[in-house]
């Protein structure tokens, strides 16, 4: 574990939008029936939170659990806890169809937060950012420029963004240039 | 002479004054001006020299149409060819130089070709450059290179940013004269989300010019009346210096927003694209006005009549002191009426139409202009500088009637709707007779993904020209103060029998130096087709695509067909609208974020590390060699096989595709999927598979594990992963969509590292904390663990013959794991090896390479993997496919090694020729060579080669050619070259 680093351990650029890697964080991929009653009753069990809506994601304490697809969702917990809580799925799961994984260190998560966090988005995501399109508590998968992302928007306003770790830096640099370049006062 | 006038000029703020460079001239314009406006204040009429005759060109519009003035402009990394006058706003430090002449704007040698203009007809190049044949690559062509073109080339970098925006709306209303503003008042209070864009810096278009009254006030009143209520909704967005460029399918737009370029202060983005997702869209582009067909309607002082109003009101710049108004339509007169009033001569109006105009004539009148009926130009005298007309019958062949002095000449043909965006997706035009012009045709629109129009049009674009008439297009009922106007006369040729001497000196196309003549021989040489005849005489080809000369154009070739203009139609509009920058196409897209670089966690060290790097399936970079100083790349890679082969090497294979693949019926998918079994692989074991795809072409391999009883861990190539899991998911989703199989793609989660040599496990074990033995760990084995404190997972599998070990650990984990094997391995004589030491290992055990030995074309049986091939299972993908009589042909290459007899290399992707030649003419081959390296084991050159019966022919030695024409012989070997029992690998 001391020798866990994250992908931009920590990488910061202040400005009026504010973009900031945040460390090491746990992921888990759950794949699975959600109309099941075992796997609803699993996840709220081990997470707190039920199955959320159509790209949209529930938080509960330390967990919060995102739609990803119709049979997969990703929870993001504290990375130290990432392997005992998919050893809880595996077992609450047992002798069902289920997929748990642990995929915390495959990605790398951005914090963007600030006046026109949601232009900075727009200028790098084919998704509609207005501010009563996109609302606290969505999650969209979509791109970043030219790699897979997926974001979503926490009550304070900011963004959590994920992607590959492998293009983490290129991320970053999308989006602090994009915020260095400034508002654009449309949306 | 043009000068800057003392009162009038809306636009600018004379308090403002701005200071620019022209070919090295300090000019002064205001804040407010545009180039053309402030050359013309500065009586800078000449702007140009014109493509291929290098004639005297100035300004004839006053907007986005405008075909002669463009610069250079700007400097170093700021430079940049083409820049239109009318649409450039000068500011504080702009420098433009003039383009197209040698060696200066007023002394041009290339002018020398308008006296050989009778030999350079349209086509001339292709008729002339043709014979003899040669001639064109080695004579013709450096010549005219040198000599064609408008602008330079930018030599420097550009220092400028450019970005990109998405948005989405409900309704996007293209312009923002009174029709679009309406327009979006109209949807904006419907509680659409209303997107305005306009594409200069000003709202309400010629409304505001022509001083219209609309229900008893001002143009300008209404406009920013209107525009108050557009800011004020939540719901509307209003941008003005964004132009729509184009419109396409489903609703997708593009803005084109110039954020600096009116700016000294260049800081930010310059361009920003607009993306937008338009539910409909409003085309409100207004109207272009058409010149007249007349001699010498392109010498300076001949503009639009239109272009000299702005200039006047928007500007306060009059174009010259003596105007002569000419047109076939009563709007010229306005410019006739505006010049008066501001204390501008106005000599004469030439009316083409022997009837006269309307009410407004008598207007003109009153103010003590002559109106001269059924009158045409005959010639426009002058050459820098217009100096005076001569005028003559319309209805007649030019004979001079009387000749007036003026310094300007204003001409107006009518009025074309900008029916760019309506066309961009297939909207089809009428042809209006009474208006002479086209207007979209509402029964055909641009169709959506539902069969319904997604585009309309209002205004002047859909071809109303009155006031009254554009609002109430727009849904507004109003009263204005615009009088009846008389009917148009459409008139293509002025005077209308002008002989060919006027007639090869009428332009039509200004940029591109496109005649009524050209227009004409093109139709008698047979150019029927309107494309046809744009592309050989360049008619609108150039960079204003032709708004002022397409109609004009065409009009005369359906003329000098005999046919109708409808019939004739006009050529494809396509966007975008106006040029736009590659830097706003570009957008952020640009040095290092050019493109994404996929870097793995130990990326630092290798770069840190001699790294030279190679881009491996696609995005990746992974290291080709670690070179060290002193060494040549060659030298860095046998070091590292020697190395490898004698002590113990490390490679990051973190790149290496690792996909999930669990449920109950994982072992039926991965049996389907791959040509091997893996159902029945134990827990705890590797297994190497192949994957074909549906054709029965080797498509990608890799090392499969089972994990647990439902659960299988696939190793796929670098760039076959996500391909790979994508080619999963079809299956899953689209064909087995009731397979209990869930796969995930967790190829970044691990960092994973080879550890290969004779003291590989000597390193395990210094690490320690796991059993690494044969005993604990046998071959094609694995076992998790953890390893000198690190999360490990140890597989016993081996790519380059020698004892070899695969640990994967967390990413997070896998730059100080690097380091600690670096350490651990330090008094065994570890070093890193890169791709090509892995490559030259792998061809040196004669294991194939998805991408070498395979392109698409190769079957597991061309590569002798019949052994892959299991004949317990009913079927796999790609079996049927292996069946099919070509597939099994005894006559298929085949894979065998080939080693030279000099010892040398085979040259990359040779062949081995076969006597004859085929019916195409072309040598017969019977092989190529697919891998070929020096191998620093044996000290030779070794190969891989796909050779027709090859494994047949063991022993046999065949030539393989060569770049300098020669043929080296090899003979036909075992392909696998080095410890062929694999007892190396298996300690």
């Amino acid at each position: 574990m001391s020798n866990a680093v994250s992908a931009l351990n920590g990488q910061e650029a202040k400005g009026d939008v504010t973009v900031r890697e945040l460390g090491l964080t746990g992921m888990i991929t759950l794949r699975g029936d959600f109309e099941d009653e075992n796997f609803g009753a699993a996840l709220s069990q081990i997470t707190g939170a039920g199955v959320p809506d159509v790209r949209h994601f529930v938080q509960a304490g330390d967990f919060t659990v995102l739609w990803m697809s119709p049979d997969e969702l990703l929870v993001i917990l504290p990375y130290e806890k990432a392997a005992e809580t998919v050893a809880a799925f595996d077992a609450a799961l047992k002798g069902t169809h289920f997929l748990a994984v642990n995929v915390s260190d495959a990605r790398a998560l951005i914090s963007i937060s600030g006046d026109f966090a949601n232009e900075v988005l727009a200028k790098l995501s084919p998704v509609d950012m207005s501010a009563d399109r996109f609302t606290a508590g969505m999650v969209r998968r979509t791109r970043l420029a030219q790699v897979a992302a997926a974001f979503w928007m926490l009550p304070d306003g900011s963004y959590n963004l994920m992607c590959f770790r492998s293009v983490a830096d290129y991320a970053f640099g999308l989006l602090s240039t994009s915020a260095k370049a400034g508002k654009v006062g449309a949306i | 002479m043009s000068t800057r006038l003392q009162s009038l000029g809306r636009m600018i703020d004379r308090s403002k004054p701005v200071e620019f460079t022209f070919n090295g001239k300090r000019l002064r314009g205001y804040q407010g001006d545009t180039l053309a406006s402030a050359m013309l204040a500065n009586d800078q009429m000449m702007m140009g020299r014109s493509f291929k005759y290098h004639r005297p060109r100035g300004v004839v519009a006053s907007g986005a149409e405008e075909p002669n003035a463009l610069f250079n402009m700007g400097t170093g990394d700021r430079f940049e060819p083409n820049q239109r006058a009318t649409t450039q706003e000068v500011f504080d430090g702009l420098t433009i130089k003039s383009q197209n002449h040698y060696p200066s704007l007023e002394f041009d040698i290339g002018a020398v070709n308008q006296l050989f203009a009778r030999w350079l007809p349209a086509g001339f190049y292709y008729k002339m450059f043709i014979h003899p044949r040669p001639f064109w690559k080695y004579v013709y062509e450096p010549f005219i290179r040198q000599s064609a073109g408008l602008g330079q080339v930018p030599k420097e970098k550009d220092a400028d940013t450019y970005e990109h925006f998405y948005f989405f709306c409900d309704v996007l209303v293209a312009g923002g004269g009174i029709a679009g503003l309406a327009a979006a008042l109209k949807a904006g209070k419907e509680g659409k989300r209303v997107l305005l864009l306009e594409q200069t810096a000003d709202f309400g278009g010629r409304a505001v010019v022509d001083g219209v009254e609309i229900d008893g006030k001002s143009a300008s009143d209404w406009v920013a009346e209107t525009l108050a209520a557009l800011n004020a909704m939540e719901n509307v967005t209003v941008r003005s210096r964004n132009m729509v460029a184009g419109v396409y399918d489903h609703g997708y737009v593009l803005g084109y927003e110039r954020l600096t370029d009116h700016l000294s202060d260049k800081s930010g983005p310059r361009h920003r694209l607009w993306r937008i997702r338009a539910g409909e869209i409003v085309s409100a582009t207004g109207a272009i006005e058409r010149p007249l067909s007349f001699y010498g309607n392109d010498i300076p002082g001949v503009m639009l009549a239109s272009a000299v109003r702005d200039y006047v009101v928007n500007w306060g710049v009059s174009c010259g002191d003596r105007t002569v108004v000419v047109t076939n339509n009563d709007d010229a007169y306005r410019t006739a009426i505006t010049l008066k009033q501001a204390g501008l001569s106005v000599p004469a109006i030439i009316d083409a139409r022997s009837s006269g105009a309307g009410p407004i004539a008598a207007e003109a009148e009153k103010l003590g202009i002559k109106v001269m009926k059924g009158k045409a130009i005959a010639k426009v005298k002058g050459k820098k500088r217009v100096t005076g007309v001569q005028i003559c019958l319309q209805a007649g062949e030019g004979s001079v009637i009387e000749e007036i002095a003026c310094d300007c000449v204003a001409m107006s043909g009518g009025w074309s709707p900008v029916v760019h965006l309506w066309s961009h997706c297939g909207g089809k035009l009428n042809w209006d007779d009474d208006l002479a012009m086209f207007r979209p045709n509402p029964e055909k629109p641009p169709l959506g993904a539902d069969g319904q129009a997604f585009v309309s049009v209002v205004g002047s674009a859909n071809g109303h020209l009155s006031t009254a008439a554009v609002l109430a297009d727009a849904g507004q009922t109003v009263t204005t103060n615009e009088p009846a106007e008389a009917a148009i006369q459409p008139v293509w040729m002025m005077p209308q029998g002008a002989g060919v001497k006027l007639r090869s000196k009428a332009w039509l196309d200004y940029q591109n130096d496109v005649k009524v003549s050209d227009v004409q021989l093109a139709a008698q040489e047979g150019y029927e087709s309107v494309e046809h005849t744009k592309r050989y005489t360049t008619l609108g080809m150039a960079t204003d695509q032709g708004k002022l000369s397409n109609i004009n154009g065409l009009a005369t070739l359906s003329a000098a067909l005999d046919s109708t203009i409808p019939n004739v139609g006009t050529t494809t509009f396509r966007p975008p609208y106006t040029p736009i920058s590659l830097g706003a196409i570009t957008g952020v897209a640009r040095d290092e974020l050019f493109q994404p670089v996929r870097k793995t966690p130990m990326f630092q060290w290798h770069d840190a590390n001699g790294s030279e790097w190679e881009p491996v399936g696609g995005q990746w970079r992974r290291t080709y060699a670690y070179v060290r100083d002193g060494e040549t790349t060659k030298d860095a890679v046998n070091r590292e096989i020697v190395n490898t082969r004698e002590n113990v090497g490390l490679l990051d294979a973190s790149t290496l595709g690792k996909i999930i693949v669990k449920g109950p019926d994982a072992g039926k998918f991965l049996d389907m999927l791959y040509t091997n079994m893996m159902s029945n692989l134990k827990i705890g074991k590797c297994r190497y598979g192949l994957m074909c795809n549906e054709n029965g072409f080797l498509m990608d391999d890799g090392v499969v594990i089972r994990l647990d009883e439902d659960t299988w861990l696939c190793h796929t190539t670098t760039g076959g992963a996500a391909h790979t899991h994508d080619w999963m998911e079809d299956w899953l989703q689209c064909e087995w969509w009731d397979w209990k199989v869930y796969t995930a793609n967790v190829t970044e989660q691990y960092a994973q590292v080879a550890i290969a040599g004779p003291k590989a496990r000597q390193v395990l074990e210094k690490l320690g904390g796991m059993d690494v033995s044969k005993d604990a760990i046998g071959f094609m084995e694995f076992k998790d663990g953890t390893l000198g404190g690190f999360d490990a997972r140890v597989h016993r599998i081996s790519f380059s013959g020698e004892l070899s070990f695969e640990v994967a650990v967390p990413a997070s984990q896998g730059a100080a794991f690097w380091d600690a094997l670096l350490e651990a391995g330090a008094e065994f004589g570890v070093m890193p090896y890169g791709t090509e030491a892995m490559h030259i290992m792998r061809a040196e055990k004669g294991f194939i390479m998805i991408g070498d030995e395979t392109d698409g074309t190769i079957i597991p049986q061309d590569l002798n993997l019949h052994w892959a091939l299991s004949k317990k299972k009913d079927d796999y993908l790609g079996k049927r496919a292996q069946e099919r009589s070509f597939m099994a042909s005894p006559d298929r290459w085949k894979l065998v090694g080939v080693e030279t007899l000099d010892g040398s290399v085979i040259e990359d992707g040779a062949y081995v020729p076969a006597p004859g030649n085929n019916p195409n003419g072309q040598r017969n081959v019977q092989g190529r060579v697919t891998s070929t390296y020096y191998s620093p084991t044996l000290k030779r050159g070794i190969a891989m080669a796909l050779v027709k019966n090859g494994p047949d022919r063991m022993g046999e030695v065949i030539e393989f050619n060569k770049e300098d024409g020669t043929m080296v012989k090899a003979k036909i070997v075992d392909p696998v070259f080095y410890d062929k029992d694999g007892e190396k690998q298996n300690v």
